[in-house]
């Protein structure tokens, strides 16, 4: 079964941006507005309002807005992971249960060093450990799987999507249940000197910030400015040629997967000790597979990434407005869905475009 | 069925795969075809099959003009083409072989098919289990199957594409066999080869191409020397051949056996000398390829040893073989030796052994200029490699290749470049060899192989020659080898 | 037998019936060499389409119909993007499931919970009565009748017939299919539009029959598209395999309900059942042909090199070969 792009089919949706490319793409967010005004009126809304409305939720007040930023940070560190594996050739579907491991690891480390009496700051810093390890763990199965046992890394990982949400909503359920009765609002939550505080007045911890530019900035680092970056490319492009050129491709898809993991097992522990503090079924928030829309969005580009994922977490802090108007929040869901849609359907027609002329 | 074709012409780009072909074949005859790779042949057999459409020039079948203008046209004129590969279903059984793609009601008679499979397996003495899945046929018994559902199918044409590489030798009796019945029998067969003994035997008339012309058309009593004059030409003058083979040994081959689905090539021995240049000969798919593959470590060997500086790689994988210094350039350019979508920049970048961490993209784009400079390729640094001409993309692959290699191995180093590249490129892989670094190539230019090569391997059938001294053989010594004689 | 489980088996092989069809459907466009990611999100859009149009124009038939439309355009999207601008399979399906999900949890907001239509069970007279049997097979609505003959009408068509053979080819070796006079960008159209229909079927049988009612993202619907896409993988792209893998499932749902009565041990564990069968299918398929394996192989003596060789051949479910890939007629 191939579903590895090929040489000249690659993840990436467009080559170098050129002003005809910036105008189809503009054309294919244009098509995107359209069809989601449409929406809006089949739901009946009238489509400015409720985009004010958005614009409203994501930047009307101070705390809304660095409410954006926090949830821009898990988003943007766990596209900055999926880049690596897509400038590898890779379809890392199974970023959503890697993240979710990393929340699991996380929490699993605080629930040990909880009564040890080590300094708080230590423990959560163990924790980041512990969560990173998760992610790489649950990042590596899939990788191990397609090298030495040929499945396909989209089926490995949806399935161990799958086994990791069980996996914690087991723990939840069992072992790490509340005391009492069990509740599928999750585990209980951490001790308050391991929750990450807030700057005052928001709803945004430093730490997170600084976590997230010190990703991006690496990711970006890394892809564009280092060999480890270079050859990563040749290998998404073509990696027969890659491994006879001298490139060990099979040690490199491992790295591309095992980065992608260490970030997404920072991105769990970060929902952990910043935004949910105990572990819930869905761990993910669904950044697994936001963060790869946006990485679909972007041509493998670290700082178009973290634009892209800025704009998309304005989206879901904003569309909570919407509930004024009746609406619900899964509409940020609907726009980001036609945005993505487009672009590959405008992508994939300028290109037979460009090679029938 | 008679076939005749009247000014049949074919290009794919700029290359005259088909030139004004004019050529008839009656009605119940063997009709040979002779070429070497690239000669036009399998174009004109695919143009007659309907998988091409000849750019202009008609077809006559019976003296009346047709079109044909897709595969499933062809059968329906009555034209079958076995193919080297036998376009079968592999996971399939033989008798859902048989019917797919067959036009009638939603339900198959499969009673009576099997009955019919198994009718005209006993007339040609096939062995044929209507039951059997076609991936535990071996490549005769798939041939048997396909043949006999295009007899089946009603076909009064047969093409068979080197039908004999790959079978038993008791399958090729009872092919040939049934090839003599069918055209007893009023069939048109047509035979298209590079096995010279076959052709000698089978055909009543044979054909010979060459680059792209029909040659000639030859009647028995058949000449092998004049088959081999009219496929391969004469032996151009040898300029002053330079050789750098010193008396170092440097590779060892002891009793190497390698194995594929079609071939199996035994007990090879061979010693290649520092600064040598060894030259594989053959028709495609002989085996030459398997053993490249083989002396780069992409490929194990099923038995014997491979030493290279005396130390043992049999067994090894390719990274140990290329920090051992061996280079390999392989033909298909673009999907195995190089990366489309990066730069040249980029690709040098790649080929050059880096342990520091960041790219430093200055000193890149000059080497990437040097090399374009020494190397007269016409790109610049941030040219993407695909908006290459493919002789530059030939340039760019040399280029590319380190400064301190023991081996190179290359496929085709020189095809689809002119004349004057080809010898520059060659100057510069002697340069190469003063090193005490050792070529082994494979070209199915003859010329090529006897101007450059020090030693020459014919293969043939999974037949491997022993070493052929370049300076004393000549392309007729050399094209017989590679149809068959002399063996 | 007592009633209690008789009625678990019943709600069994009830359960399975979605699964069924969506697989089934899957089954088909992957046979043609095409793979539908988007099942997951179609199924969740065609079961708030087909609930919201049969409640709002009273006809349970029309809710069908419209939730069959919505899997066939969503199909239609898939293989527009794929065959004719041959872009990522995989990236237009992902989207698709996301997008879809998201469209049909915004827009049926307004109807979760809404008491709607649904089919009752119509008992077959006399198979009914039949003991054991009868409660457990012929004591259902008309989908779970109609989900057995589809399991028969399905396998015939691909093994048997014509059209089915021709199916298998141009999933098989596409090269050969056209040699022998397929139109086979034609015929991938044709087999993912119908996949799709299928899929969309099986959305309105979860919110007319099955699992009564929308009730938008807790009608627990999210996850059984990729669930089928895993069953289809497991049943080796044969329907009866395919359908036994549904039953599969539905019987481990079952358990879980089950389970979850008696201990606090929630369903979603054994719903993710599926997903350790498709991996070690999938290692079946592939080992064999990993390189390492080549080498090993290679490596071997030549005796136990052919035996081991025809072992891995014979050990391979194959997926339809040029499953994922683009085809070009030249």
């Amino acid at each position: 079964m191939s579903l590895e792009p090929r040489a000249g089919q690659t993840p990436s949706l467009l080559k170098k941006s050129t002003w005809i490319d910036f105008g189809i793409r503009l054309s294919a967010v244009i098509l995107a507005l359209v069809f989601t005004s449409l929406i809006l009126v089949i739901a009946k809304a009238q489509p400015l309002e409720a985009y004010k409305s958005i614009l409203q939720g994501a930047f009307g007040t101070t705390i809304k807005f660095t409410s954006v930023i926090a949830s821009w940070v898990p988003l943007v560190i766990a596209t900055s992971g999926l880049l690596f594996t897509f400038t590898a050739g890779l379809w890392n579907i199974g970023m959503e249960g890697q993240i979710v491991m990393g929340a699991v690891f996380t929490v699993g480390a605080f629930r040990i060093f909880d009564e040890t009496g080590l300094d708080p700051s230590l423990v959560i810093f163990l924790a980041f450990l512990a969560g990173a390890a998760g992610g790489i763990f649950w990042a590596l199965l899939p990788g191990l799987m397609k090298i030495y046992g040929g499945v396909n890394e989209i089926f490995g990982g949806l399935g161990l999507n799958f086994v990791a949400k069980t996996a914690a909503i087991w723990l939840i359920f069992g072992p790490w249940k509340r005391p009492g009765v069990a509740s599928g609002s999750g585990t209980e939550w951490i001790d308050i000197p391991f929750r990450l505080p807030y700057i005052p007045g928001t709803n945004l911890s430093l730490t997170i910030l600084i976590i997230a530019i010190i990703v991006v900035v690496f990711t970006a680092i890394m892809l564009k400015g280092t060999h480890f970056g270079l050859r990563l490319k040749a290998i998404g492009k073509n990696d027969k040629a890659a491994y006879i050129l001298g490139i060990p491709t099979t040690r490199y898809f491992l790295l591309a997967f095992g980065l992608c993991g260490l970030f997404a097992g920072i991105a769990g522990a970060i929902l952990v000790t910043s935004k949910q503090y105990s572990l819930i079924p869905d761990a993910g928030f669904g950044y697994g597979f936001l963060g790869l829309l946006v990485a679909m969005l972007v041509n493998y580009h670290p700082i178009w990434s973290a634009v892209i994922a800025f704009f998309f977490a304005a989206l879901s802090i904003g569309n909570t407005e919407l509930q004024y108007m009746g609406l619900n929040s899964y509409f940020a869901g609907v726009l980001q869905g036609f945005l993505v849609l487009f672009v590959v359907l405008v992508d994939g027609v300028r290109k037979r475009l460009v090679t029938k002329l | 069925m008679k076939i005749s074709f009247q000014h049949i012409n074919k290009w794919f780009g700029k290359v005259h795969a088909n030139n004004d072909i004019n050529f008839t074949i009656p009605s119940g005859t063997i009709q040979g075809i002779l070429g070497e790779n690239g000669a036009g042949k399998s174009t004109l057999m695919k143009v007659l099959t309907g998988f091409y459409q000849a750019d202009s020039g008609e077809i006559f079948l019976d003296d009346k003009a047709v079109t044909i203008s897709s595969p499933e046209d062809a059968v329906m004129m009555g034209i079958g083409m076995l193919h080297q590969d036998p376009l079968d279903f592999p996971p399939m059984k033989v008798i859902d072989n048989f019917l797919l793609g067959t036009r009638g009601g939603l339900f198959p008679n499969r009673k009576q098919v099997e009955k019919d499979i198994t009718r005209l397996s006993q007339e040609f003495d096939f062995q044929i289990n209507p039951d059997s899945f076609v991936e535990t046929l071996t490549v005769g018994e798939r041939q048997q199957l396909e043949i006999l559902r295009l007899l089946w199918l009603g076909v009064k044409v047969l093409i068979l594409d080197e039908p004999t590489t790959g079978i038993s030798a008791n399958q090729k009796e009872k092919l040939f066999a049934t090839l003599l019945k069918l055209a007893s029998q009023g069939l048109t067969v047509i035979f298209v080869s590079h096995k010279l003994e076959e052709v000698e035997q089978l055909c009543s008339r044979v054909a010979v191409f060459r680059q792209g012309q029909l040659v000639g058309e030859v009647m028995p009593p058949y000449d092998t020397d004049q088959f081999v004059y009219m496929m391969f030409g004469k032996s151009v003058e040898v300029a002053d051949k330079s050789t750098f083979r010193s008396e170092v040994p440097y590779i060892k081959l002891e009793n190497i056996s390698l194995e594929d689905y079609r071939l199996r090539l035994r007990d090879i021995n061979l010693e290649i000398n520092c600064g040598e240049v060894i030259g594989l000969a053959g028709m495609e798919g002989s085996g030459q390829r398997l053993f490249l593959r083989m002396l780069t470590g992409l490929i194990r060997p099923v038995g014997g040893s491979i030493l290279y500086g005396g130390h043992n790689f049999t067994g090894r994988t390719y990274p140990a073989f290329q920090k051992a210094g061996v280079a390999y350039l392989p033909a298909a350019r673009l999907e195995e030796g190089l990366i489309p979508g990066m730069t040249l920049t980029e690709h040098f970048i790649l080929s050059e052994e880096h342990h520091e961490l960041f790219v430093n993209q200055k000193s890149a784009i000059d080497l990437t200029e040097d090399r374009i400079r020494e190397f007269y390729i016409k790109g610049t640094p941030a040219s993407q490699i695909e908006q290459l001409s493919g002789g530059n993309q030939q340039r760019a692959l040399l280029a590319l290749l380190r400064n301190k290699l023991r081996l190179i191995l290359m496929e085709h180093p020189t095809r689809g470049l002119d004349i004057e590249s080809a010898i520059w490129i060659w100057s510069k892989m002697k340069e190469r060899c003063k090193e005490c670094t050792s070529i082994v190539f494979t070209s199915s230019d003859l010329d090529e192989i006897i101007q450059y090569s020090d030693r020459i391997l014919v293969f043939f059938g999974g037949l491997v020659s022993k070493p052929i001294d370049a300076n004393t053989t000549s392309v007729d010594e050399l094209g017989q080898l590679i149809g068959g004689k002399g063996w | 037998m007592d009633v209690a489980t008789l009625t678990t088996l019943a709600g069994i092989v009830e359960y399975a019936v979605p699964v069924l069809f969506a697989s089934i459907g899957e089954n088909f466009t992957e046979k043609a060499g095409l793979i539908n990611l988007s099942v997951n999100g179609t199924i969740i859009l065609s079961a708030m389409s087909g609930f919201v149009v049969a409640m709002t124009v009273d006809s349970i038939f029309l809710g069908f119909l419209v939730g069959a439309v919505v899997g066939a355009i969503v199909a239609a999207i898939v293989a527009f993007s794929s065959i004719t601008l041959k872009q990522s399979q995989v990236a237009i399906g992902f989207v698709l499931a996301l997008l879809c999900r998201d469209l049909a949890y915004f827009l049926g907001a307004p109807y979760t919970n809404k008491p709607g239509l649904f089919l009752s069970k119509v008992p077959i007279p006399g198979l009914a009565d039949i003991p054991f049997i009868g409660p457990v097979f012929f004591n259902h609505s008309l989908v779970v009748y109609a989900s057995y003959l589809f399991i028969i009408i399905a396998y015939v068509f691909m093994f048997k017939t014509r059209s089915g053979l021709m199916l298998q080819g141009i999933g098989e070796r596409p090269s050969a299919a056209f040699a022998r006079g397929a139109n086979v960008k034609a015929l991938r159209y044709f087999y993912t539009i119908l996949g799709g229909l299928l899929i969309g079927l099986a959305g309105p049988m979860y919110s007319l029959a099955v699992k009564i009612g929308w009730a938008g993202q807790l009608s627990g619907l999210d996850g059984i598209g990729w669930i089928a896409l895993a069953i289809t993988i497991f049943g080796g792209w044969n329907p009866l395999r395919v359908a036994f893998g549904a039953y599969l499932f539905g019987g481990l749902q079952q358990l879980g309900i089950t389970l979850q009565s008696t201990t606090n041990i929630p369903i979603q564990i054994l719903q993710a059942a599926p997903f350790p069968l498709m991996i070690f299918t999938l290692l079946l398929v592939n080992v064999g042909r990993a390189e390492w394996v080549e080498r090993e192989l290679a490596a071997m003596p030549e005796k136990p090199r052919i035996v081991l060789s025809k072992i891995l051949r014979a050990l391979r479910t194959s997926p339809p070969a040029s499953l994922g890939v683009p085809f070009e007629n030249e």
